[in-house]
């Protein structure tokens, strides 16, 4: 019998501890289908931010350090020094990269760090249990925006891949969303794409990762791939922000 | 042409602050990653073009967080890595610090002390002692430190912390200030070294093997507490083979001297004008601050009537000084705090005070 469907060899058989409905495991599944169709298994290093993700190290098949919350792009910076010839990735949640890492991410994308982000933004503090984040957008309700976030107190969502498009070292920068079938499959194209830019020396590629967290967001499941739609995707637009691969 | 080989051995003139870059890269460190503070602004230059002339990386980092991360990144990938900083500087690296302890990651960071607290001077201190040899960061952990009073002593320690770095899988720090970072002074050269020792827990990509991750967090219940006791252990075998230290004067000395790094240099220089004036003083100089020379210390009690601590803070490593002695002697302390540093004349007239 010819198998048509299975565990992709970049994921152990480790039970996550993902909730039902959260985007992580859908964005892990990706990164690994990606490294083993690209046939880099054996010479990937990952990068697991602080946050849901960080047991990261135990459901990819390959060589995975954790990092100091916001510092993996620093990490990556000085893995990547060491092996060029290696693939170095971080996955990074929307409060590790754009509020306490704001700095290390601008300055390994502007070296032109010849590395890979996957960007998870899903507008809220998972771990933490729901507060506010940079991408938090403006009415939405988290733990610490009981009223919903407001522009006058509270700041606005931070577009990351505009905020980086300005910096001649970024390669490559494409915003994707987990919220149906089409689109993680261009997902999972943009990604494979971060990824073979590395292996072409092109320079610095992230992904960003519309991604659901039904529990913080207190919403189903399904309902919170509606969210995503309808509320995320308008602030933050689907598609190529910049191509010089 | 390199500017000298890294295998010419001759002597040279250096400043504290070169010869600390120069023995890195002797030391095999071919991965440097600093951001500007004074006063140890000549070792980032230095580092950025001899890193560069000898094929190594150095990165201007965005910040002192982002470069103890590389070094973090570098060290995982298996390489000798280090930064340097002062004082402001090495308190955002704590944090880096910990996790390089937690993680079990070798590294060496040169803390070029300035006074404080805040932002403080730049001038010559002794501020940082407890920072150093009390962990510095978060978390249950210690770091092996090394206080240099020469020029070719820092040269020679860091050359060493290195090795120690990796063979215990730990964070080691060099602790000197202003004084010995800028002096220039001749500096006997060390060969390159050229066989470093295997790592293979370090990530490199996992073909032919398993898997290797670098962790520091332990979720499950009671695997931190067996991960500290394995650390506790750790420390215990650094502090029963790698204190280091020195004694200056004779057999018959009853005034004992302790200090360290470039404090200890006056006060050797009040020890041998005291000397000549008849005082029977002697030097206590521990050169591993941690870990401490706590039992040659307490042996020199047996002998010794008197002690004084001359320090250039309001009083760190005395604390050492009297775990190791307890109620053994008289302990008294002579300290200049804020960037004051004393002169040997002063140091004597404290002598023949007590």
């Amino acid at each position: 019998m010819k198998k048509i469907f299975g565990r992709p060899k970049s994921l152990t058989s480790e039970k996550t501890i993902y909730c039902p409905g959260c985007g992580h495991g859908i964005a892990h599944r990706l990164v690994a289908e990606v490294v083993d169709e690209l046939k880099i298994r054996e010479k990937t290093i990952g990068i697991a931010p602080v946050g849901c993700a960080v047991l990261a190290y135990d459901y990819w098949n390959f060589d995975v350090t954790e990092a100091a919350h916001g510092r993996p792009p620093a990490v990556a910076t000085g893995i990547k020094r060491v092996h060029p010839g290696k693939v170095v990735f971080t996955y990074q949640g929307d409060g590790d990269l754009a509020a306490i890492g704001t700095a290390e991410i601008i300055h390994s994308a502007n070296r032109g760090e010849n590395i890979t982000v996957i960007f998870i933004n899903n507008a809220v503090y998972g771990m933490t249990k729901g507060q506010m984040a940079p991408t938090t957008i403006l009415g939405q309700k988290t733990t610490t925006t009981r009223a919903g976030r407001n522009s006058q107190l509270d700041g606005y969502p931070i577009k990351v891949c505009e905020l980086l498009s300005s910096l001649e070292g970024v390669v490559y920068l494409e915003r994707v969303a987990l919220d149906s079938v089409p689109h993680i499959l261009k997902a999972k194209q943009a990604i494979k794409k971060a990824f073979r830019n590395q292996l072409e020396q092109k320079g610095f590629s992230l992904v960003e990762v519309l991604s659901a967290c039904p529990t913080t967001w207190g919403l189903s499941p399904q309902e919170s791939l509606t969210w995503i739609k309808e509320k995320m995707i308008p602030v933050f637009p689907l598609g190529v922000v910049k191509d010089k691969a | 042409m390199a500017y000298f080989p890294t295998n010419m051995v001759k002597k040279v003139l250096m400043s504290g602050n070169e010869a600390a870059g120069e023995a890195a890269i002797r030391a095999g460190c071919r991965y440097y990653f600093g951001y500007p503070i004074t006063p140890q602004n000549q070792f980032t230059e230095y580092m950025s073009w001899r890193m560069r002339e000898v094929g190594g990386t150095f990165i201007q980092s965005e910040s002192e967080i982002a470069a103890i991360n590389m070094v973090f990144g570098a060290s995982a990938a298996g390489a000798r890595a280090m930064t340097s900083s002062s004082s402001p500087g090495i308190s955002l690296k704590q944090e880096g610090i910990s996790y390089l302890a937690g993680c079990e990651l070798p590294a060496v960071i040169v803390n070029i002390n300035r006074a404080g607290p805040g932002l403080g001077d730049v001038t010559p201190a002794q501020s940082d002692y407890f920072q150093a040899t009390r962990g510095g960061g978060h978390g249950d952990y210690r770091t092996i430190t090394l206080g240099p009073s020469s020029i070719q002593e820092i040269f020679d320690l860091v050359y060493l912390a290195f090795d120690l770095a990796d063979k215990y899988r730990n964070p080691a720090l060099i602790l000197a200030d202003g004084l010995i970072a800028q002096v220039m002074e001749p500096v006997k050269l060390k060969k390159q070294k050229k066989r470093l020792p295997k790592k293979p827990w370090a990530l490199t990509g996992c073909k032919g093997r398993n898997p290797n991750s670098i962790k520091s967090l332990f979720l499950t219940p009671g695997v931190l507490e067996t991960h500290n006791w394995k650390l506790a252990a750790k420390y215990k075998k650094i502090e029963e083979r790698e204190t280091r230290y020195e004694t200056f004067g004779d057999g018959d000395s009853d005034f004992f001297l302790v200090a360290y790094g470039s404090c200890a240099r006056i006060v050797k220089e009040a020890v041998i004008e005291g000397r000549k004036e008849g005082m029977k003083l002697g030097l206590f100089r521990p050169i591993s601050l941690w870990p401490f020379p706590y039992e040659p210390l307490a042996k020199l009690a047996e002998k010794g009537k008197k002690f004084l601590v001359v320090e250039m803070n309001l009083g760190q490593m005395l604390d050492d000084v009297k775990i190791a002695i307890g109620n053994r002697a008289k302990i008294s302390f002579y300290g200049r705090p804020g960037g004051g540093i004393p002169t040997p004349k002063e140091i004597l007239k404290e002598i023949k005070k007590r």
